[in-house]
């Protein structure tokens, strides 16, 4: 027992720095985050009194349902195109590229490399009414006609970009895991390109799917520099209102409340993944 | 598709056909690779966008119309104070985030995969939980908490324990993989010619593990000196660079923050192809032994 105890010191002496400091600063204020949104404002002060007030859910929800929906709506939005676009490059780098997979891959994390609300505020220029991709845009019927800035499009075609590449390395991490003689034993037995696409290639690359729609989406629902940047009034999202909440109004019962709610949602969207998907690929594909 | 030909009888329709459905295929296949050169264009307009404004001369404060072009904004960089000074909060902050994540990450990603203990899985989940979080709920959670508790005043420390806690996870799970793929004989060849524990890690496993542990710094890097949004909650009255954009985006950007950035970008791929040297070549390095050892086996089969 003793024995045991002391070979299993050290595993416990390495882990303890990195989970004291995940469990303090991440577990502990859910925790708190979670009391403030039962809390109700002492008036005139800014202090809190936990009072098991419920009503902060249900008012904060009735005053923030449209923002709450549309942050789902245009997360749910993005990812799927997100999903059209990458699927395409992952598969050519994973099976076309040959000597341009290097450079491919290097184009797909490039934009890492900008600054977040530099790149955000490069979109900004790119669908004013002044640039040619707007009429671009215009003259293919791809967006709606007036200008584009400040609207829902500008909004999700910002998302869209700005996660694309947590679709991409996900789907192309799977692809590449794929044994090509599977695909040419498809082949060898008749089946067309299209019928092996379906009934291999993609099933197979189903738990990049699945990691890639799961990255890209939970970090668009609860975005909000594209919404304040991209958008105007009528696109604020559920972000907006909790940052605005907590920094410029001070509601905080009312913030926190959201927040949970945002997060149980989530989590209840990343839980149906993980027993569909496993646990794996999660962990495992988030490396990149 | 291949219905329409096998309702053209003859000898000629077998070529015709294989012809046909030759030239579908070709167009397909290209269809396939110009659709993913499309989305690689896509990827990079922003990138030049930023690189061409970076040249730009606009006539009021804000830089997102093409006015003409000048060099005077790359040949000043950081005569911009306020923004000079924000990058190298960033910078510090950064480093020191990457410095202390990288080092706890590393251990509990030994842990993970070199040892047996009760709470494993309750472990994982501690690692895997903080990157399925949104920013803005851990951004929220955290001020919650320095409020409630009424210290440290937010400021740098503020920062710099969120980013530490937003990076660990990353680093594990980099540091993790590389680890998985570890050949243990190694260690045990150290162990075997009498190397303690301590030396064998030092000489041993640190060596081979270190361009994970170094890709997963840069990684640290790359995230603490590009968050905003759980910057944003913990920050008091300290100013990083992309809390600067942000606070600059309502009266004007300057076209100093695109040279920055265009700066940072070019930074970063020096360091990226540094990173894939390296990497390479330590892979090159570790490759001889086993490579020769299945020539050896080979080589007496064959005969």
């Amino acid at each position: 027992m003793v024995a045991a105890l002391r070979r299993r010191t050290p595993a416990y002496l390495l882990l303890a720095p990195g989970a004291l400091w995940l469990i303090i600063f991440f577990v502990i204020p859910l925790y708190f985050m979670a009391k403030l949104s039962l809390d109700t404002e002492i008036p005139g002060t800014l202090h809190y009194r936990f009072t098991w007030e419920w009503s902060n859910y249900k008012e904060a929800l009735e005053l923030y349902d449209t923002q709450f929906g549309r942050s789902f709506i245009y997360a749910g939005i993005a990812t799927l195109l997100c999903l059209i676009i990458a699927y395409p490059l992952a598969y050519v780098i994973a099976f076309k590229a040959g000597r341009w997979r290097n450079l491919m891959l290097f184009a797909v994390v490039a934009p890492f490399f900008t600054t977040y609300l530099v790149r955000t505020l490069a979109w900004k220029t790119i669908l004013s009414n002044e640039s040619p991709i707007t009429e671009i845009l215009h003259a293919i019927g791809l967006a709606p006609s007036g200008h584009i800035l400040y609207t829902g499009f500008a909004v999700i075609a910002g998302i869209t970009y700005n996660f694309l590449p947590f679709m991409v390395l996900p789907l192309y991490a799977s692809l590449e895991r794929i044994d090509v003689r599977v695909l040419e034993a498809s082949k060898d037995l008749y089946a067309s390109a299209t019928s092996t696409f379906w009934k291999v290639t993609l099933p197979l690359s189903l738990p990049g799917v699945v990691a890639g729609t799961l990255l890209t989406f939970i970090p668009a629902v609860g975005d909000y520099v594209n919404a304040e940047f991209l958008g105007g009034a009528n696109n604020r999202m559920i972000g907006n209102v909790i940052q605005s909440l907590y920094l410029t109004q001070s509601d905080y019962s009312a913030a926190a409340a959201l927040s949970f709610v945002l997060m149980a949602v989530i989590m209840i969207v990343v839980f149906i993944y993980i027993r569909f998907a496993g646990s794996e690929a999660l962990m495992g594909q988030e490396a990149v | 598709m291949s219905a329409t030909p096998a309702t053209t009888p003859g000898e000629g329709s077998l070529s015709a056909e294989t012809g046909a459905a030759r030239a579908w295929r070709w167009v397909r296949e290209h269809a396939v690779n110009v659709v993913a050169v499309l989305v690689v264009i896509y990827l990079l307009v922003p990138i030049v966008v930023i690189f061409v404004f970076s040249f730009n001369n606009p006539a009021g404060r804000y830089n997102f119309t093409w006015v003409g072009f000048t060099l005077k904004h790359w040949s000043h960089p950081f005569s911009d104070t306020e923004l000079t000074k924000a990058m190298l909060t960033s910078i510090k902050l950064a480093l020191l985030a990457t410095v202390i994540s990288t080092i706890v990450g590393t251990m509990m990603a030994i842990a993970l995969v070199r040892h047996k203990f009760v709470g494993r899985r309750i472990t994982n989940f501690l690692i895997v939980i903080p990157m399925a979080t949104p920013e803005v709920v851990m951004g929220a959670s955290l001020l919650s908490f320095f409020l409630v508790l009424g210290t440290p005043a937010l400021g740098f420390e503020t920062l710099l324990i969120a980013h530490v806690m937003f990076c660990i996870s990353f680093v594990v799970v980099v540091v993790r993989s590389r680890l998985i793929g570890f050949d243990r004989s190694l260690e045990e060849a150290a162990k075997d010619l009498g190397a303690g524990p301590f030396t064998t890690f030092r000489l041993v496993t640190l060596p081979l593990i270190l361009p994970g542990i170094f890709g997963a710094a840069m990684l640290a890097f790359a995230l603490s000196i590009d968050d905003f949004v759980i910057s944003n909650f913990n920050s008091g009255t300290t100013v990083t660079f992309p809390l600067y954009i942000f606070g600059a985006a309502q009266r004007g950007i300057p076209v100093e923050v695109y040279v920055v950035a265009m700066i940072l970008f070019f930074a970063t791929v020096a360091a990226m192809g540094f990173a894939t040297w390296q990497q390479r070549r330590a892979e090159k390095m570790t490759a001889i032994r086993p490579e020769q050892e299945a020539a050896d086996i080979a080589l007496p089969g064959v005969a």
